[in-house]
């Protein structure tokens, strides 16, 4: 542990990590959010994620404009969500078991066209550097802060405000929280949660391209390890707020960063014990959050997993 | 006038009973063939042939003595990990986190097999083969525990513990139970011979086969044949009305759970025993995720599980044949495993719905 800087780089490196690790659980959580506070739970945004990672560094590999790969990202995603939504939109199919067998089906299709882009190297992403201020390199490296985390973050901004203000956002809620006062209203459910769904898996779709064309930046069939499914729990966790979305996205970014962190200082001891965190972090967290015999406050009314 | 002969010694009619009981066989079979249909046009867009695909899946793991030996081999983990499926889901509850317990079970397995060398073989292999199942059981019981007690999402919560698993599985293999010798691979010392799981005599398959084929049928009577199994599909129907009767639902959800994770660990045992020789990375090898698939076809009927189980080995077995002669990457047999869940679980929408097995429908 040389360096002038010892303990601190560690959290330098923390904060550095929390903010490139926490993208794609900013965009897969606003995506389940949206889904959610529809009424449904997508269990899928984890296929959904990796074939959105495939997909976007394929197309930023063939064209060789990255944002064009996010393009096809979500537009995979949002084909993904339209699937979900239809099928669970047939009487008595089950959204959790559809969600299992999409998540396995998006990592089966994802793997089956993406063997032949695991070599090439696509475009990355543009980062802005916010550490211009400091000499030290490793405050120069942790500020390094890629757009796609801004856009998340301006997105929750407008999530947020539409939810409570804009009539596509009553809407959204009140089809999640009671089918029947949906109908009383005149509208009709199946189709908004299909739309709800497919926004859904366009943002998983971009939070997949982001992994595979910003951080890590590469594309290989280990690309996710189970982001896509911590988001469900993030935004359980986040009580479905889209502004606690951000801080619960950045602290899993941030026990995401733990390992590496750790490791970019030469403690090795431990190490993939430190990869466990954000699992321990999320079973944590439900097991605080959860209880046997009351419904969870905030949760959509619709929602499966709360009833 | 013909109706009148077919009407069965109970004084019911046989027909209607046959139509009954011919619904949950006959919706799955056409499901089974709607995702090999969707997955041939998926071929068919590939530029591939899907006559030649299923031929090769013949060729590969049903068309002769080797080949069955090779589907038969891989059925094993594959029955274990639809049995962790099938027993929570008689409760109403989803579990897919299996991989864990199974990836779990073999280290346990691995490590017990390095600290009783020496020991005879029909002391070790059966305190490994305990180790495994308690610390399957341990795993998916706490899944179920917290279900229960905490109202925590099973779903989520087990494969999140599936997670965990493998990252602490990483963690003693790099480890505490590395063997300094294993350099590419990290792995726990190998088991020596008399500690390996051998073939079953004139099979050439290894003995997990028959272990999880008697499990399944333990599985089925305990379901469909005793109090506990009864009481679980009420628990499984309605809580509510279950703990009002006075069902110890805590009690069955725990035990079912814990069973369930102890098959899983057989199958992680049986891997290490019986196939890899020490525990590794190699243990993570999706056999959790098929078991899924497994289970949701059979209905979570244990019976089912054996024939389907089979099925979808033959389907893994044949995947090397297939990348070589038709030029498909590896993940095609995950891409029609995809396509086949996804028409199983469509077809949930037909119960009921088929005139042919409805006796209530067919005067109308």
């Amino acid at each position: 542990m040389e360096g002038d800087l010892g303990l601190w780089s560690i959290l330098i490196a923390i904060i550095g990590g929390a903010i490139r690790v926490s993208t794609p659980f900013l965009f897969v959580s606003l995506g389940e959010l949206l889904t959610e506070r529809s009424g449904r739970i997508n269990l899928g945004l984890e296929g959904t994620l990796v074939f959105g990672a495939m997909a976007g560094y394929a197309v930023a590999y063939l064209s060789g404009s990255a944002w064009l790969g996010v393009g096809a990202a979500a537009l995979a995603g949002a084909l993904f969500g339209v699937l979900h939504g239809v099928i669970c939109s047939i009487p008595r199919v089950n959204d959790i078991a559809i969600g299992i067998a999409l998540m396995l089906f998006g990592m089966g299709i994802a793997f089956y066209f993406g063997k032949p882009y695991v070599q090439p190297v696509a475009p990355d992403l543009p980062s802005i550097p916010f550490g211009w201020w400091s000499d030290v390199p490793q405050v120069q490296a942790a500020l390094q802060v890629n757009v796609l985390f801004l856009v998340g973050l301006a997105l929750a901004v407008v999530v947020a405000w539409m939810l409570r203000s804009a009539r596509v956002g009553l809407v959204l809620r009140v089809v999640g929280d009671s089918t029947d006062a949906a109908r009383a209203m005149g509208l009709r459910p199946a189709p908004i949660r299909v739309m709800a769904t497919a926004a859904g898996g366009a943002l998983a779709g971009i939070g997949g391209a982001y992994l595979s064309l910003y951080y890590p930046g590469s594309w290989n069939e280990g690309i996710s390890s189970g982001q896509g499914l911590m988001a469900v729990a993030l935004v359980i966790f986040a009580r479905w707020n889209p502004i606690a979305c951000i801080w619960a996205a950045l602290l899993f970014g941030g026990a995401g960063a733990l390992g590496p962190a750790l490791q970019s200082v030469g403690v090795t001891e431990g190490y993939y014990l430190f990869y466990a965190a954000p699992y321990v972090l999320t079973l944590g967290l439900l097991i605080a959050t959860s209880s046997p015999t009351r419904a969870m406050a905030g949760a959509p009314g619709e929602l499966s997993i709360t009833k | 006038m013909e109706d009148q002969a077919l009407i069965g010694p109970a004084g019911g009619a046989l027909l209607p009973v046959l139509a009954r009981r011919a619904e949950p066989v006959v919706i799955p079979l056409l499901a089974l063939l709607v995702g090999f249909a969707a997955f041939s046009l998926f071929l068919l867009t590939q530029g591939k042939s899907p006559v030649q695909f299923f031929q090769l899946v013949w060729t590969g793991g049903f068309g002769s003595a080797f080949s069955w030996q090779n589907t038969l081999s891989r059925a094993a983990p594959l029955l274990f990990a639809a049995l962790c499926v099938a027993l929570p889901a008689r409760l109403g509850l989803v579990v897919i986190g299996g991989e864990g317990a199974i990836v779990l079970g073999g280290v346990a397995a691995g490590a017990l097999g390095v600290a009783l060398i020496g020991a005879p073989a029909v002391v070790a292999l059966p305190v490994m083969a305990t180790g495994a199942m308690l610390v399957g059981a341990v795993w998916i019981g706490l899944a179920g525990g917290l279900r229960h007690y905490r109202g925590v999402n099973e779903t989520i919560s087990s494969l999140l513990l599936a997670y965990i698993a493998i990252a602490l599985m990483n963690h003693l293999v790099e480890g505490p139970l590395r063997d300094p010798t294993s350099l590419n691979k990290p792995s726990t010392a190998t088991l020596p011979p008399e500690l390996r799981v051998g073939t079953i005599p004139g099979f050439e398959v290894h003995w997990g086969l028959a272990v999880g084929v008697v499990c399944c049928v333990l599985a089925w009577v305990l379901i469909d044949r005793t109090t506990w199994g009864f009481a679980a599909r009420i628990a499984g129907g309605n809580v509510r009305a279950a703990q009002v009767q006075g069902l110890p639902v805590g009690r069955l959800i725990l035990g079912f759970c814990a069973l369930a994770g102890a098959f899983a660990g057989l199958a992680g045992m049986f891997e290490v025993t019986a196939v890899l020789g020490s525990a590794n990375g190699s243990l993570v090898a999706g056999y959790g995720y098929t078991g899924i698939l497994i289970a949701f076809l059979a209905r979570h009927n244990p019976l089912v599980i054996i024939p389907v189980a089979i099925l979808l080995a033959g389907f893994q077995a044949s995947s090397g044949l297939i990348q070589r002669r038709m030029d498909l990457p590896d993940a095609t047999v995950l891409v029609l495993q995809g396509f086949v869940f996804i028409a199983i679980l469509m077809s949930e929408a037909l119960y009921g719905r088929l005139k042919p097995f409805v006796p209530e429908k067919w005067s109308r």
